[in-house]
C-alpha cells in the first residue's frame, strides 16, 4: 500500500522518442487505467515504474521513497502480463508461492499465503496442475494470484484481459476491480479498450503519442475532454467532429455544413473567424424536421437504439444515435438538431478544449 | 481426415524404402554383425588359421588391468569433455542471448570450430599446447611451470579433452541460444519482478526450462566423446604417453589396425556398443522424465 508519483518520464529507444515527459500522482489504494492507441507508450510507461525500462529522464517514487534507479526486485511491486508469463515449469502452487520463498518466508506463511489467494479466486483444486494443463480464464487467476500473494506496494496490469474472450473478459473485470477494492492496493491498469477504462478506473490517463492528453475521472474524461483527440477515443460511436469558426464576437459558432449557432455557455475567446472544431456526440444527436439534413449512407438497428451514419451538407461525415426505432434501415435522409448544450468547443490548430472565458 | 496416403500394392513402397534400408544394411549392419562373429573367433597374427573360442576374447579382455585403464581413462575423458563442452556452450549462449543484436556475427564466429577437421583442430591446438613451438606451452614452461604433455599423462588427458571439448562447443551453443530464444522474455521479466537476481533467475528458470536442449545435448555429447573424438586423440597424443589417453575406441582402432588382433578388437567394439546403447537407454529412461514440463 503506497502512493505513486512520476515526474517528467521521459523515454526514448534510441533516437526514437516513446514518452515525452509524463507526470502523475496516484493516491494510496487508487486504481488508475492507462488507455490509448497502440503504440502510444501505455506498456513503456508502466514497465518503467516496474523497473525492466529505466527512463531517459524523470524520477519514479513509490511510497515517498526514488526507486528511480532501483531493480524491479527492489521496488516490490507486482505485475501482471498480458499472456500471464507463468513459469511453465513450475505448478500453480510453486508459481505463486516463488517471490514468497525468494523472500525467504517461512513455508508455513507461504502455504497459508497461497492458499489464501487461491480461496479467493477459485483456484483452490488447481495448485497441483501445470499451467499448460489449465484454461486461459484459469491462467489469468493463477497470474493474479501471484501478484496477490506478495502482497506489493503496488499492482501493474498490463492488458490482462485481452487474451480472453468477451464473456469472460466482463467477469474478470469486475473481479479484478473487486478484488482491488477488497485488497486496497494503489494499482495501474493499462488497456486499449475503452469500456474496460470507464469501468475499472477510479481516474484514467489518456494517452496520446507519448504525452499524457489528460489524467481525469471516467466521468469528467466523457462530459469535459481536455482535446479533440480524447474526445475522439473516449465514447462509442465516436464523436462527431465538425468544422466552424467564431461568429459573433464569440458567442456563436458558424458551421461549415451552413447555420450559424449560439453556444449554450457563453462565449469563447477569440476573434470572429478563428477556426475551430465543434464536437457533439452521437446520443446527444436529437431529430428534429426543422433541422440539417443528414445524408444516410448506414443505418444500424441495436434494439434499444439505432445508430445512423451519413454526411452532412457540407460533406463532413456524422453519426446520430438516436432512442428505438427513430430511423429505419430503408431511410434515406434524416433531420437533426445539434443541441447546443452539448456541444465541446476545441481549437482548431492545437485541438484543446476551448471554455468560455 | 486421413492424411497418409494409400500406394496400391506393396512393391512401389519397399522400392522407396530400399536405397534407406540397403545403406542401413550395409555400413552398419553388416558391419556390426561381422564384429560380433569376429568377436568369437581368434585368427593367428598371419591371418591362416582361424578358431572360434566363445567368449575367450570378452574374458580375455576384462582380465586384462590395462584394458580396465582404458575403460576408466574413457569414462574420465568422455565425462569431462561432455561437462565442458556444455558448460561452455552454455556460458556463451546466455552471454550472446544478452547481446543478440551482435549475434548474428558472434553465431558464426562460433560454429566455425564445428566445420573444422578433427587433425586440422589437433594441429591448431598443437600450435598452442605444444611445449616448445605453443604459444601456451612456451608461456607456461616460461613462468616456471613444467609443462608436456608428451611426457606427462594427466596434462596429455587436459590437452586432449579441452581440445576436443572445444570442438563441440559450437554446435552445443547453436542448440544453446535457439533455446535461451524460446524462452519467453515475460517470464523472465516476472521472476526479475518476483525478486529473483541473476543467478537465482538463471537456476531456478532459465536451467530449469532448457533441460530438454541440455538432455539432447547430454546424449549427443557423449556419444560424440565415445566415438567421434578418435582423429583428435590420434592427432594429439596417439594414445600416450604410456597409454594415459588412450580411449576405447581408440584401443580398439590400435589392436585391430595396428596389432591385428582382430579377435579383441571386435569384442572391443561389441563393449563400445553395448555400453553406448545402454548409456543412451539409461538417459533416455532416468533422466529424460524429469526434463519436460
Ligand atoms: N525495446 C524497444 N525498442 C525500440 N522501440 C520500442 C521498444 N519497445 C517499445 N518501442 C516502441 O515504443 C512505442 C511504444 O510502445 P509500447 O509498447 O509502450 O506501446 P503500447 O502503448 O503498450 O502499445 P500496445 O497497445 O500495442 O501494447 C512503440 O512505437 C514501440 O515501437
Ligand atoms: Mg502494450
Amino acid at each position: 500500500m503506497a502512493t505513486l508519483e512520476l515526474s517528467g518520464i521521459e523515454k526514448s529507444f534510441g533516437q526514437t522518442p516513446v514518452l515525452h515527459g509524463i507526470d502523475l500522482r496516484v493516491a494510496d489504494g487508487e486504481m488508475i487505467v492507462i488507455v490509448g492507441a497502440s503504440g502510444c507508450g501505455k506498456s513503456t510507461l508502466l514497465r518503467i515504474v516496474a523497473g525492466l525500462e529505466t527512463a531517459t529522464a524523470g524520477t519514479v517514487r513509490i511510497g515517498g521513497r526514488d526507486v528511480t534507479a532501483l531493480e524491479p526486485a527492489d521496488r516490490d511491486v507486482a505485475m501482471v502480463f498480458q499472456n500471464y508469463a507463468l513459469y511453465p515449469h513450475m505448478s500453480v502452487f510453486q508459481n505463486m508461492a516463488y517471490g514468497l520463498k525468494i523472500r525467504g518466508l517461512p513455508t508455513a506463511e507461504i502455504r497459508r499465503r497461497v492458499g489464501e489467494a487461491a480461496e479467493l479466486l477459485g483456484i483452490g483444486a488447481l495448485l497441483e496442475r501445470r499451467p499448460r494443463q489449465l484454461s486461459g480464464g484459469q491462467r489469468q487467476r493463477v497470474a493474479m494470484g501471484r501478484a496477490i500473494v506478495r502482497e506489493p506496494k503496488l499492482f501493474l496490469f498490463d492488458e490482462p484481459l485481452s487474451n480472453l474472450d468477451a464473456k469472460l473478459r466482463v467477469q474478470m473485470r469486475a473481479e479484478i476491480r473487486r478484488l482491488q477494492k477488497r485488497l486496497g492496493v494503489t494499482s495501474l491498469f493499462v488497456t486499449h479498450d475503452q469500456v474496460e477504462a470507464m469501468t475499472l478506473g477510479d481516474r484514467l490517463v489518456v494517452m496520446h503519442q507519448g504525452h499524457a492528453a489528460q489524467v481525469a475521472t471516467p466521468m469528467e474524461v466523457w462530459a469535459r475532454p481536455a482535446d479533440n483527440y480524447v474526445a475522439g477515443f473516449i465514447g462509442s460511436p465516436a464523436m462527431n467532429f465538425l468544422e466552424a469558426a467564431l461568429a459573433e464576437g464569440g458567442a456563436a459558432a458558424a458551421l461549415k455544413a451552413g447555420p450559424t449557432i449560439r453556444f449554450a455557455d457563453g462565449p469563447r475567446p477569440g476573434a470572429d473567424g478563428r477556426r475551430i472544431i465543434l464536437g457533439i456526440r452521437p446520443e446527444h444527436v436529437v431529430p428534429d424536421p426543422a433541422g440539417l439534413v443528414l445524408d444516410l449512407d448506414l443505418v444500424e438497428p441495436l434494439g434499444s437504439e439505432t445508430v445512423a451514419h451519413g454526411t452532412l451538407p457540407g460533406g463532413e461525415a456524422f453519426a446520430a444515435k438516436l432512442p428505438g426505432a427513430a430511423v429505419s434501415p430503408g431511410d434515406r435522409a434524416l433531420a437533426v438538431a445539434l443541441p447546443p448544450a452539448a456541444w465541446h468547443v476545441f481549437d482548431a490548430a492545437s485541438g484543446r478544449r476551448l471554455d468560455p472565458g | 481426415m486421413n492424411r497418409k496416403v494409400i500406394f496400391k500394392g506393396v512393391a512401389l513402397p519397399y522400392l522407396l524404402l530400399l536405397p534407406q534400408l540397403l545403406i542401413t544394411v550395409v555400413f552398419f549392419f553388416w558391419p556390426a554383425g561381422q564384429a560380433i562373429w569376429f568377436s568369437f573367433l581368434r585368427q593367428d597374427a598371419f591371418g591362416i588359421r582361424t578358431q572360434f573360442v566363445g567368449f575367450e576374447n570378452f574374458a580375455d579382455l576384462f582380465a586384462d588391468p590395462l584394458y580396465i585403464q582404458v575403460i576408466g581413462n574413457t569414462v574420465v575423458f568422455s565425462a569431462a569433455v561432455t561437462a565442458l563442452s556444455i558448460a561452455t556452450a552454455l556460458l556463451l549462449a546466455v552471454l550472446a542471448d544478452r547481446q543478440i543484436r551482435g549475434a548474428q556475427g558472434y553465431r558464426t564466429l562460433l560454429i566455425w570450430p564445428y566445420a573444422i577437421a578433427p587433425a586440422v583442430a589437433a594441429v591448431l591446438w598443437i600450435f598452442m599446447v605444444h611445449p616448445s613451438i605453443g604459444l601456451l606451452g612456451q608461456a607456461l614452461n616460461g613462468m616456471g611451470i613444467p609443462w608436456d604433455y608428451k611426457l606427462n599423462g594427466a596434462q596429455a588427458m587436459l590437452v586432449v579433452i579441452i581440445a576436443s571439448a572445444w570442438k563441440q562447443v559450437s554446435y552445443n551453443f547453436i542448440f544453446f541460444l535457439a533455446g535461451l530464444q524460446s524462452i519467453p522474455k515475460a517470464v523472465l521479466e516476472a521472476a526479475a519482478i518476483d525478486g529473483a537476481r541473476p543467478v537465482r533467475r538463471f537456476w531456478t528458470i532459465i536451467f530449469p526450462l532448457l533441460s530438454p536442449t541440455t538432455f539432447f545435448l547430454l546424449v549427443v555429447n557423449l556419444t560424440y566423446a565415445f566415438f567421434d573424438t578418435f582423429g583428435v586423440i590420434d592427432a594429439l597424443t596417439k594414445g600416450g604417453p604410456a597409454k594415459s589417453t588412450e580411449t576405447l575406441i581408440y584401443r580398439a582402432y590400435i589392436d585391430g589396425r595396428v596389432n591385428l588382433d582382430l579377435g579383441s578388437s571386435s569384442a572391443q567394439a561389441v563393449v563400445l556398443m553395448v555400453a553406448i546403447i545402454a548409456l543412451t537407454a539409461v538417459q533416455f529412461r532416468f533422466i529424460e522424465r524429469r526434463v519436460h514440463y
